[in-house]
């Protein structure tokens, strides 16, 4: 949410920075007149301002409250300092959890943006029919509890019709929600096949931003189409590039309803990503102060996240400028 | 600005106000109205509707609304409904979660009831009224069904390997090298090319029919996996039961009992724990993956449903003490400290722990009803319907089972020892690994 904001913000500021230079010593009446407009953009954001209140400062204010204390749901939470802090540290499941969350992100997000640059890509120069268009978004349009249900039953390991598939060909059945080294793959795959349409949605939204001019001039120049795509759609994808990236890493480090309707965190530990073992901690083990310390750190690592990729990809500048 | 902040200042306090009148209206003390009762086996509820009817027939006054939810869902939205005050009123309840709902003082003690309608509490089979009676010596529940364990086997498969159906009934278990449990499991355990698991060739990579079906590893309880083994073994999951509060998982006849039930994966006899997710283990019978699964009597109805199968039921094998073990579970109905009708509820309770509504129940030949002469009942209907249930009642006759370890931080224990069982289940770890998961369990107590 916070990115998002930022990006609408930046433009708009971007955009009175340029006015206040052009003017020069009109800067103080820029300043004022904003000011002025302070009162009429409070009406506007009146209502949206109560339901982040509401949804989202309060539940906020309330977790991390609920970090310092012991607390299971059913009677009052006693207060213990920074106890739960001291035990995650020394918590092997949760360092598990991180470094499946990690291995899972990293996978999710690997394939699911090189998938989704092919796919704009094709989208904008090939398919340009509205249905195929349409098409790429139907996985998204699943509910991802059903999406999960689907693959965990087609590739169940006695039943599933890829494993009879498999063992058709000749092959040895592969336990994909059942073996160690296949569940964080597998669940990666799963959400990589539904979000990537979704995704190369945004990006095909950023390749028509980029004007045409450019790649007239850059034809006349004589450039082949690899040259084109990695010193001028790259580029001036970059800033969209940037926000997808942010968006997509941030709800991939928070994959829960996958994991939760087909492994559960099994086999073993091997998918007990990070959400599963907060949902484990407080609602399975009603141990809601401990689950809220592991929000709390979770929260600080997605928006130390944000940030580094805001700002070593200057996701809040364009080169078209 | 100055506004706004007065603004987020209201909206703050109306929040704090809204968050603090969580209180409830004052409780009724008359018997009437609508209660709310929930239970999670969608096999069992057209039993518990037709009592639910029968019972507001008798009492025009109280009407029973029924939700049936999954096992899964069950748990986190009763403690959903707990917090948030929207717990039904009476709910069914398991040996295994009611330690804690007592102890958060949820539940209603029930000793007042029993005393002033005069319940009587030895027309339920042996235990089980007992297991309801919490630390404190308070009652929170009336029984309503017990389960016991016993193997389910592919008729068919069974005939095709040579054995008699006697035989199968009758077969013995130990530690060292599986007895005659082991031997049939072996011979019904066939791979793609045909030959059987105690033949020389056999491929244990390439296995078509498993002798033994795979649930899971068992966790911290084994009720359908490996507790009717290692129970023959003289061992016992806690120090005492109910309420113990030291585990025994480190004991080498518990870690000897698993070692053996492990092994079975890794000579080909049982699929391997990564294969049993997905389909469940009794899908995986009727689709003829697997000659004998052991599971518990609530699974009769769907075990005796697969089209194209012809499912027995023999009882558990005799173990190195001469003598078969199976756990005894029990159910009861509870009522949530929170009802806004506890007379009404009472009432329910009362009722559903009556004969009037376990025969009920029994009719239907899904479960064993709590009442011994219900229980009989219920034998009777599944015999009508051509089961034969005696590999489960046996248990009971013959005095061989043991009950369900009943302890406090079940939901914790569990969040240690399935991993741990996973692990050992799995091949990744051995069996003497479960004493520092057991050191784990025990800390919790400390």
């Amino acid at each position: 949410m916070t990115t998002l904001t930022k990006q609408q913000r930046d433009p708009a500021g971007r955009a009175t920075r340029s006015r206040a230079g052009k003017t020069g010593s009109g800067g103080r009446k820029s300043i004022t007149h904003r000011m002025g407009d302070l009162k009429i953009a409070m009406v506007f954001i009146f209502p949206a301002m109560l339901g982040f209140v509401f949804f989202f400062l309060i539940p906020t204010i309330r977790g991390v409250y609920l970090s310092f204390t012991e607390y299971s749901i059913l009677g009052d939470p006693t207060w213990i300092g920074l106890k739960n802090y001291t035990t995650i540290f020394s918590d092997e499941l949760f360092w598990n959890a991180m470094a499946v969350t990690v291995q899972y992100v990293g996978l999710n997000i690997g394939f699911q943006t090189v998938i989704a640059l092919g796919l704009a890509l094709l989208m904008h120069r090939v398919a340009k029919s509205t249905f195929i268009r349409g098409a790429l978004l139907l996985p998204f349009l699943v509910a991802n509890v059903i999406v999960a249900l689907l693959w965990f039953w087609m590739l169940d390991y006695q039943l599933g019709i890829v494993n009879e598939v498999i063992s058709w060909l000749g092959l040895p059945r592969i336990a994909f929600f059942g073996s160690e080294q296949w569940a964080i793959p597998t669940i990666a795959f799963v959400n990589v096949w539904r979000h990537m349409g979704y995704t190369a949605l945004l990006i095909f939204a950023g390749l028509q931003s980029i004007p045409s001019h450019v790649y007239e001039v850059a034809s006349l120049d004589g450039a082949s189409p690899t040259r084109t795509f990695w010193s001028i759609t790259m580029p001036l994808l970059r800033p969209v590039m940037v926000l997808v990236l942010v968006v997509t890493v941030i709800g991939s480090f928070q994959v829960f309803d996958t994991v939760a309707v087909t492994t559960g965190g099994g086999p073993i530990n091997a998918s007990r990503v990070i959400q599963m073992y907060i949902y484990q901690k407080a609602f399975t083990e009603s141990d809601f102060g401990y689950a809220s310390a592991l929000s709390v750190i979770l929260f600080v690592i997605l928006a130390l996240v944000a940030f580094v990729q805001m700002k070593f990809l200057k996701g809040n500048e364009s080169d078209l400028d | 600005m100055k506004k706004s902040l007065g603004v987020a200042a209201a909206a703050a306090v109306i929040a704090l106000s809204l968050s603090a009148c969580g209180g409830s209206a004052p409780a009724s003390t008359e018997a009437k109205g609508e209660i709310n009762y929930w239970l999670w086996d969608a096999n069992q509820l057209p039993a518990y509707q037709q009592c639910a009817d029968d019972f507001t027939k008798a009492n025009p006054d109280i009407k029973v609304k029924i939700t049936q939810r999954g096992w899964d869902d069950y748990w986190t939205t009763l403690t959903n409904g707990f917090v948030s005050g929207t717990a039904p009123d009476v709910f069914t309840d398991h040996l295994a979660k009611y330690p804690e709902f007592a102890s958060k003082k949820q539940l209603l003690s029930l000793d007042d009831a029993v005393k002033n309608d005069n319940v009587k509490l030895d027309i339920y089979n042996k235990g089980l009224s007992d297991l309801w009676v919490g630390q404190d010596g308070k009652r929170y529940g009336l029984p309503k069904d017990w389960d016991t364990i016993a193997m389910f086997y592919n008729k068919k498969l069974v005939a095709d390997a040579g054995y008699t159906e006697e035989q199968l009934k009758g077969l013995d278990w130990n530690p060292k090298d599986g007895g005659s449990y082991e031997k049939a499991i072996a011979h019904l355990t066939v791979d793609k090319n045909g030959k059987r698991g105690d033949e020389a060739g056999f491929d244990k990579n390439n296995v078509a029919v498993y002798g033994l079906g795979l649930e899971n590893s068992g966790s911290g309880d084994g009720q359908t996996q490996w507790s009717f083994l290692s129970a023959t073994m003289g061992w016992t999951h806690t120090d005492k039961n109910p309420w113990g509060t030291k585990f025994n998982f480190d004991d080498p006849k518990f870690q000897e009992t698993i070692a053996w039930w492990a092994g079975l994966a890794d000579k080909g006899y049982m699929p391997k724990l990564e294969t049993t997710v997905g389909a469940s283990v009794s899908d995986n019978f009727g689709a003829g993956k697997a000659a004998i699964n052991t599971g518990g009597s609530w699974m009769i109805g769907q075990y005796t449903s697969y089209k194209g199968v012809e499912t027995g039921i023999a009882p558990t094998p005799k173990g190195p003490d001469g003598k078969r073990a199976s756990m005894f579970n029990g159910l009861a109905d509870s009522i949530w400290a929170g009802t806004k009708n506890p007379a009404a509820s009472v009432k329910w309770v009362e009722y559903l722990a009556s004969t009037a509504c376990q025969d009920v129940v029994a009719g239907k030949a899904v479960v064993f009803p709590a009442i011994t002469t219900s229980s009989d009942k219920a034998a009777d209907a599944f015999k009508a319907k051509g089961v034969d249930v005696s590999a489960f009642t046996t248990q009971v006759k013959d005095g061989t089972t043991f009950l369900f370890p009943i302890a406090d931080k079940a939901a914790k224990v569990a969040g240690i020892m399935k991993p741990a069982m996973d692990a050992v289940l799995s091949g990744k770890k051995p069996a003497s690994s479960l004493t520092e998961a057991n050191d784990q369990v025990n800390a919790l107590f400390k």
